[in-house]
């Protein structure tokens, strides 16, 4: 052993990426390693830009809606909502309340889709594969009902400037509501099965750690944001859409198994938020009232000169559109701010000191997407 | 707080560089109508110079505290308003999670060599926007830790999002046209 | 060209050895995970539970290329990620097929006009053996070109080629 002390050691620095069964999707990061241990990381982004931006600008915005499905596609529909409800504000157009009822039960439905994903995407990440199955198994019961209503399974382009493009299919509440019966029970076997697993909690506990000062300074939203205690969730704060009809909770990280605002805390929210979501669905399909599912919208479509920033709940955190318009049928500037955006920044505070495993772990519990961070 | 009323606020304490307050007035007329040629430049506009000063007192100060940036866009207005060569301008958006209120920044440069201070320092969120920012439509912030381009290949030419931008006929042998 | 290929002349023996080397292949197509956008989520759905591409016996997706022998390029291939494709395909050992998968892939898909920064399908990279088009293809569609690749394979030989049909790959 005395041998062992004067041996020289020197820091690797490798590549994780952009090719990796981990990263979810092209996401490279440059690790400076000594060891297991991470001193430094560095995440390069850029490799899924697809300039949508520029593309928004050179399109009428009629024909944009379908690219706000590829920015998330895990949460097409929420982000279809976000751009929708943006360019109505700027115009002023009144949205439908049967309309309003649709794109919520949609919306959350993706939600609980979304939430899914990560769910399969967890246990994968710490070596369990049933979860996945699991995951996709109840998924695949709500791509049914997506597909009864517009027709697709990934990314749906359903929603309208005004409303949703067409209603809700005969057959449809029912259906759902079987959904909703089926889906109560599996949140139980999700906790059995995985959340309250000892192998999991010692994978996920007391790792990443995410205190709230330094989240609101870097900008993380969402189940994120809400893991460290801060009880913020813009359906509530500020509600848009018909949200402030239903009677919902919002969960946060207590730091059950470990510490506040660790990866298992924002992995148990996101679990809790899926049975919210189901709350709000019960609700919305008793509530929902006959009438009109979209405005009349001109076809020629141009907003007045102007400019709004809209922000709007996904799954993964604050959506914010910023749209400046010149009064044409073309935006003329269409920021998208994408939460996965400044929830990703965060990882070179999060993955210094931690062992690369966990690193996987906390990249896989901040829950982001590539397309919204590249757009 | 109203946008206005902090206009007021700041207006007293920093006198003169803060340019304008600009908020659109009176109803949003209908859709359809295409009012007007020219975006409404709404918000607070404030010379480069006074950002550091003026932001970091946004964020620190009691009564204002804006802790959160939301959003830090650039938007490249050419020949806006009237008479003017193309400027580059960003876009801040700041938000308080004690007070609750919002309000929205402007600052503009000419598409030269100057620069913008950076807000970083301030709001560690502002450190990825601001390389966008630079990326797509080269706005350059002075005292930024790392000005790199973030989105596009580290040896692309030119920033996509500007209006005057050519797309290219190739990249590294492969086609694109 | 793997080791076994071009050696020999046609004759019996190469043609029942054939039948057995194709039918292996083919029905154990390991796929390197090159997912890059949206159709990587129908590409997951095809390995889960409903659909199921293992009883194709390609359901063991690997994360490494050096121990797979096909590539599916799921998604949006931009500039900044085709040098790294290109890479991983040639990382792949021989024999080793691609599939295209989705509109991005086959040829820019819904951003080819007006996007800077996206390459107008993989097929200016890669060469490309069998092209799924859709937005995303459903999973159906991804087993539809499975099986056509499968056909495919069963027409492959390992009887020399005469000079004219062999291609040269660098």
């Amino acid at each position: 052993m005395n041998e062992m002390r004067g041996i020289e050691t020197e820091e690797m620095i490798i590549n994780m990426g952009p090719q990796h069964p981990s990263t979810h999707g092209v996401l490279k990061l440059v690790i400076k390693t000594d060891g297991e241990v991470v001193s430094e990381i560095t995440p390069v982004i850029g490799f899924l830009h697809r300039g949508l931006e520029k593309i928004a600008e050179r399109l009428k915005y009629q024909q944009f809606m379908p690219y706000t499905d590829r920015l998330d596609y895990l949460a097409s529909m929420n982000c279809n909502f976000a751009y929708a409800a943006t360019v109505e504000k700027l115009a002023g157009i009144q949205v439908p309340e049967r309309a309003e009822y649709i794109r919520v039960i949609i919306a959350e439905l993706n939600r609980i889709a979304s939430h899914l994903v990560f769910l399969g995407t967890s246990g994968l990440e710490a070596g369990a594969w049933t979860p996945l199955l699991y995951g996709f198994r109840e998924r695949e019961k709500i791509l049914d009902l997506f597909e009864m209503t517009c027709g697709q399974r990934l990314t749906y382009n359903y929603y309208r400037f005004g409303g949703v493009a067409q209603d809700l299919p005969a057959g449809f509440i029912e259906k759902a509501k079987e959904f909703c019966d089926y889906f109560e029970p599996k949140l139980k076997e999700y906790n059995d099965l995985l959340s309250y697993n000892r192998i999991f909690i010692n994978r996920m506990a007391h790792i990443g750690v995410l205190t709230p000062e330094t989240a609101i300074a870097y900008g993380v939203t969402g189940p994120n944001l809400r893991a460290g205690g801060v009880k913020w969730d813009i359906r509530k704060n500020e509600p848009y859409s018909v949200y402030q009809k239903f009677d919902f909770d919002i969960p946060v990280g207590r730091g059950e198994v470990g510490e506040t605002g660790d990866a298992w805390d924002r992995y148990m929210v996101r679990i809790r938020e899926m049975g919210q979501s189901l709350k709000i669905v019960r609700q919305a399909l008793e509530m929902i009232p006959a009438g009109e599912y979209c405005a009349k919208v001109p076809r020629m479509f141009k907003p007045p000169a102007g400019e709004v920033y809209c922000r709007f709940e996904n799954p993964r955190g604050d959506l914010g559109f910023y749209l400046v318009s010149d009064g044409s049928q073309n935006p003329y500037r269409l920021k998208i701010r994408a939460p996965s955006f400044s929830n990703l920044s965060v990882i070179s505070v999060l993955g210094a000191g931690t062992m690369i495993s966990d690193l996987i772990m906390i990249v896989g519990s901040l829950d982001i997407i590539l397309p919204e961070i590249d757009r | 707080m109203t946008s206005q009323e902090i206009f007021e606020q700041l207006k007293r304490k920093f006198g003169d560089k803060i340019l304008t307050c600009e908020e659109p007035a009176g109803p949003v007329p209908p859709c359809g109508s295409g009012a007007g040629n020219s975006p409404a430049l709404a918000g607070l506009k404030i010379e480069p110079a006074a950002l550091p000063e003026v932001m970091s007192f946004l964020k620190d100060s009691p009564e204002f505290y804006f802790d959160s940036l939301m959003c830090l866009s650039g938007v490249d207005y050419p020949g806006l308003p009237a008479g003017e060569a193309g400027h580059l301008t960003v876009v801040y958006h700041l938000f308080s999670t004690s007070h609750n209120h919002k309000i929205v920044l402007k600052t503009t440069v000419s598409k030269g060599a100057h620069f913008i201070p950076t807000v970083s320092h301030i709001w560690p969120a502002a450190d990825w926007f601001e390389r966008e920012a630079y990326d797509l439509l080269g706005i350059k912030f002075e005292g930024h830790p790392n000005l790199t381009r973030i989105l596009m290949p580290d040896d692309w030419a030119g920033h996509p999002l500007r209006k005057d931008y050519q797309y290219p006929k190739e990249y590294h042998g492969v086609p694109h046209s | 060209m793997s080791l076994i290929e071009n050696r020999f002349d046609k004759n019996l023996i190469v043609t029942t050895a054939d039948y057995f080397i194709n039918w292996g292949r083919r029905s154990s197509l390991w796929p390197v995970t090159f997912g890059l956008a949206c159709c990587a989520i129908e590409m997951m759905a095809t390995g889960a539970a409903r659909y199921d591409i293992d009883r194709f016996g390609a359901g063991v997706f690997r994360p490494s290329p050096r121990q797979s022998d096909l590539m599916i390029v799921a998604g949006t291939l931009t500039h900044k990620m085709a040098e790294r494709l290109k890479l991983i395909y040639q990382q792949m050992p021989e024999p080793k097929y691609v599939m295209a998968m989705g509109a991005c892939a086959c040829s820019g898909g819904p951003f080819v006009k007006d996007s800077y920064a996206v390459v107008k399908g993989v097929d200016l990279i890669v060469p490309v053996d069998v092209y799924i088009p859709g937005c995303p293809p459903r999973p159906e569609a991804l087993l539809e070109g499975l099986m056509r690749l499968q056909e495919m394979i069963k027409k492959k030989t390992i009887a020399k080629i005469s000079h004219s049909k062999l291609k040269i790959e660098d």
